[in-house]
C-alpha cells in the first residue's frame, strides 16, 4: 500500500468508517474515471450512437482485460444533446467532480473547440477522436482522427484519374466545409485540375435545384461534396431524381458518416467514393475479431460501423496504452507517454500518434459506394496528418495552444 | 435559351413549394390566429405518415395524398380538443403551448422512429430541357401548389363549409347566435389546417431527408411567408409566395445559396417596413 492511498483510506476511515456514506472516495483509489461527452440525443445523435456504443466496448474489454494499473475505468458518460452549452457544464463536471483522467468526446468541431479550453484550464487531458478539418496545436489534446491532409488528399487524385480534371465542389457552410472545400481546391490545382465553383449551403438548407441547374451549366467531370448532415441528404435525393447521378460521378469526403448509404437507394448512390480511416468491411484479422466482439455486444443486425464509431474505438486504445507505458495517470507524465511515439494495432490497421502534432499516422481506404455497400477500392498506408504537421510541432513550442486555419 | 426555361422551372417549383408550406399555416395562423409553432412537426408527421404506410405496402401516390393528409388531420383534431381549444384569442399563450406541443411530438416520434434519417426516392424520373435535366416531380410540386390555390379558393368562397368558417373566425358570437356552433367550427377548420400541413410533409418527404426534427427547416419560412402575406389568406399565400420564392430562388442562381436564404430574410424585412401590414394589407384589399 503506498503512501496516498494509505492516507485516503485512513480518512475514509476517520470519516466514521460508514463506506456507503462516502462511496466515491472509498472507491477513487482503485478506479480510474474516464468521462465520455458524446450526444446521445439531438441533431447530432446519428453520428454519437455508434461512437458512445464504442466507448462502451472498449471500456469493457479493458476492463474484463484486467483495467489498468490494476485498476477498474469506470466511464462517466454525459449526453450534452447537441448542445454547446451543456458542453461546456458537462466538461467542468467531468474535471472538477468527477476528477477525469481523460476526458473524450466532442463530434463537431464546435463542440470540442467549446470543450478544449475548459479542460486545458483544468488540466484534464483531451482526446478527441472525430475526423475533422485539421489544425487544432495544443498540448493538452489529442486529436486521433483523419484530417483532409490523409483522406482528400487521396481522394481527390483518385476521383480526377478515373473521372477527369474540372471538379464541382459542393460543401456545408460552417468550419468544417470551409475548410475542407480549400483543401481539394488545393489538391485538384495541385493535380493539374481546375475548381468550376465551389457553393457553401447552410445546414438546414433542403432545396438544391438551382445548384442543380448550376452543375449542368458548369458540366464538370466530378462533384465533390462536404455536406452534413440530415437535411443535406436531400441534395443527393434530388441530384437523383433530375437523372445526374449516372451522368457526373460523385465524391465525397463526408457521405456515409452517418449512414447516409443506408437511407438512400442503391439507384441513387451506386459509385460515389468515399475515403475514411475504417470500413467496416476492411479484410484483416483485428478487425474481424473486432466485428465478432461488437455484433455478440451490440447484436448481428446493428446497421454500420460508422468511421467516428472506429475513431472512438481506437482513440481509447492508444490513451490505455499511453497509461500502460506511463505506469501512472498523473497528466505529465501520460503526455510524455503518448508522445514517446505509442502505437496500436487496431481494427483500422496500425495507428500511431505523431509525437508533433498530437494527430495520428494510419491506414487511409477509398471506397465505392455500391448496392448499399461501401466497397474498398484501394487502401494507402500510413498517412501522416500533413495538413496539421504544417503549422503545428508541439515538441518545439509545447505552449502553443490554438486552431490553426491553414493557408492553402 | 435552355437555361432561361430551367430558370423559370426553378423558380416555379420555388414558389410552389412555398405555397405547399405555407398552406397549412395560412389556415391556423393566418385565419384562427393561432400562432401555431408545432407547423413544422405537422409537416414532419405528413412525412412520417407517408414512410410508415410505404411499409406496409401502400401505394407512394396513396400515401401522399390521403394517408399523410387524414392522418396528421386526426391528430390536429386530437391537439385542437385536448390543448388548443382552450386557448383562443390568446396568440402569446398559443405560441408557448404549439412550442412544447413541438417538442413533444419530436419527442415521440423519436422514441417510436429512432433517429435515423429515413426517406423515399423522388417518383417519375427525369426530363431534359436542352441539355438540362429536371426532376419530374418538380412538376408535381407545381401542379399540387395550382390545385391546392384553386381547392382552398373553391371551398372558401363556393361552399357553405367554407362561408361558415370564414363568419365564425370573424365574428363567433354572431354565428352562434344563428345556430352554428363555433366550437366545431374550430375544430373541423384547425383538422382542416393541420391535414394541408401533412400533405406538405407528405409531398416533401421524397426531396428530403426525413428525421424528427426536420420541422425546424420550414416553420420559419412559413411563418415569413403567411406574415408577409397579410389579411387575406389565399391571396396573401400566393403573393408572398411568388414574390418571396421567387427572390430567393433568384438570388440563389446569380450568387450562392447562403446569399439567397438572406435576400428572402432581407426582402422580408424590407416588405414588411414598407407594408407592416403583408401584402394584402394595401393591395388586393378585401380579397379572399
Amino acid at each position: 500500500m503506498d503512501r496516498r492511498s494509505f492516507i485516503q483510506s485512513s480518512a475514509a476511515v476517520l470519516a466514521g468508517g460508514t463506506v456507503p456514506l462516502f462511496p466515491m472516495a472509498a472507491h477513487a483509489a482503485d478506479e480510474i474515471v474516464v468521462g465520455s461527452i458524446i450526444d446521445m440525443s439531438g441533431g447530432l445523435d446519428i453520428y454519437g450512437k455508434p461512437m458512445t456504443d464504442c466507448m462502451t466496448l472498449a471500456v469493457e474489454e479493458q476492463n474484463a482485460a484486467g483495467g489498468l494499473l490494476g485498476k477498474k475505468i469506470r466511464l462517466a458518460n454525459y449526453d450534452p444533446q447537441s448542445n454547446m452549452q451543456l458542453y461546456a457544464q458537462f466538461a467542468q463536471q467531468s474535471a472538477l467532480k468527477d476528477k477525469s483522467t481523460v476526458v473524450m468526446g466532442g463530434i463537431t468541431s464546435a463542440s470540442r473547440e467549446v470543450i478544449r479550453p475548459v479542460l486545458t484550464r483544468n488540466k484534464t487531458l483531451y482526446f478527441y477522436n472525430t475526423q475533422y478539418e485539421g489544425g487544432v496545436c495544443d498540448r493538452n489534446t489529442f486529436c486521433t482522427g483523419v484530417t483532409p491532409g490523409q483522406t482528400v488528399a487521396k481522394l481527390v487524385p483518385y476521383a480526377m484519374k478515373k473521372w477527369g480534371k474540372k471538379v464541382y465542389v459542393v460543401a456545408a457552410d460552417y468550419n468544417y466545409g470551409q475548410i475542407t472545400s480549400q483543401w481539394v481546391k488545393k489538391f485538384v490545382q495541385e493535380n493539374g485540375g481546375s475548381v468550376a465553383s465551389i457553393d457553401f449551403f447552410p445546414l438546414d438548407v433542403t432545396n438544391f435545384g438551382p445548384t442543380i441547374s448550376k452543375i449542368e451549366q458548369a458540366k464538370p467531370d466530378v462533384i465533390i461534396s462536404a455536406l452534413v448532415g440530415g437535411a443535406h441528404i436531400s441534395f443527393y435525393r434530388q441530384w437523383a431524381a433530375a437523372g445526374l447521378t449516372k451522368k457526373i460521378p460523385l465524391a465525397s469526403t463526408t457521405f456515409a458518416g452517418g449512414n447516409e448509404h443506408i437511407v438512400l437507394s442503391a439507384a441513387e448512390t451506386d459509385g460515389f467514393l468515399i475515403s475514411y480511416n475504417y470500413f467496416q468491411n476492411l479484410d484483416t484479422p483485428q478487425n474481424k475479431a473486432f466485428k465478432d466482439r461488437f455484433y455478440k455486444r451490440f447484436g448481428a443486425d446493428y446497421p454500420n460501423i460508422t468511421e467516428l464509431a472506429m475513431g472512438t474505438y481506437q482513440g481509447f486504445k492508444l490513451w490505455a496504452e499511453g497509461v500502460k507505458k506511463a505506469g501512472s495517470i498523473e497528466r505529465e507524465k501520460m503526455i510524455a507517454a503518448l508522445e514517446s511515439g505509442i502505437s496500436i494495432e487496431g481494427p483500422s490497421g496500425k495507428v500511431s500518434l505523431d509525437p508533433e502534432t498530437h494527430h495520428c499516422v494510419l491506414n487511409v481506404s477509398i471506397a465505392e459506394v455500391r448496392n448499399k455497400q461501401l466497397n474498398i477500392v484501394e487502401t494507402f498506408q500510413q498517412q501522416p496528418p500533413v495538413d496539421t504537421s504544417a503549422v503545428c510541432n508541439l515538441k518545439k513550442n509545447p505552449k502553443d495552444n490554438q486552431q490553426y486555419v491553414i493557408k492553402v | 435559351m435552355d437555361l432561361a426555361l430551367v430558370v423559370l422551372v426553378q423558380v416555379l417549383y420555388a414558389v410552389a413549394s412555398l405555397v405547399i408550406v405555407s398552406a397549412g399555416l395560412a389556415v391556423i395562423f393566418g385565419m384562427m390566429k393561432v400562432i401555431n409553432l408545432a407547423h413544422g412537426e405537422f409537416m414532419m408527421l405528413g412525412a412520417y405518415a407517408v414512410i410508415g404506410a410505404l411499409e406496409l405496402g401502400v401505394n407512394l401516390w396513396i400515401a401522399i395524398f390521403i394517408v399523410a393528409p387524414i392522418a396528421v388531420g386526426l391528430v390536429g383534431v386530437v391537439l385542437e380538443r385536448l390543448v388548443i381549444r382552450r386557448l383562443y384569442g390568446r396568440m402569446v399563450d398559443t405560441m408557448l403551448a404549439t412550442w412544447g406541443l413541438s417538442l413533444l411530438l419530436v419527442g415521440i416520434v423519436t422514441s417510436l422512429a429512432g433517429n435515423t434519417t429515413a426517406g423515399v426516392s423522388a417518383p417519375l424520373g427525369s426530363f431534359s430541357i436542352g441539355a438540362y435535366s429536371v426532376s419530374g416531380y418538380t412538376l408535381v410540386i407545381i401542379a399540387v401548389a395550382v390545385a391546392l390555390a384553386l381547392a382552398i379558393r373553391f371551398v372558401l368562397t363556393r361552399t357553405q363549409l367554407g362561408l361558415i368558417a370564414r363568419g365564425t373566425m370573424q365574428k363567433p358570437d354572431m354565428a352562434n347566435a344563428l345556430g352554428i356552433s363555433p366550437s366545431r367550427v374550430y375544430s373541423v377548420t384547425f383538422a382542416v389546417g393541420a391535414a394541408l400541413s401533412g400533405l406538405a410533409g407528405g409531398l416533401l418527404a421524397p426531396l428530403t431527408g426525413v428525421v424528427p426534427t426536420m420541422g425546424a427547416a420550414f416553420v420559419a419560412k412559413a411563418f415569413i411567408t403567411v406574415i408577409g402575406g397579410g389579411p387575406a389568406i389565399l391571396a396573401g399565400l400566393l403573393g408572398a409566395s411568388t414574390l418571396f420564392g421567387a427572390i430567393n430562388q433568384l438570388a440563389t442562381f446569380v450568387t450562392t445559396p447562403v446569399l439567397g436564404e438572406v435576400a428572402l430574410l432581407v426582402a422580408a424585412i424590407v416588405m414588411l417596413r414598407l407594408l407592416p401590414q403583408g401584402i394584402t394589407g394595401r393591395f388586393f384589399k378585401g380579397s379572399l
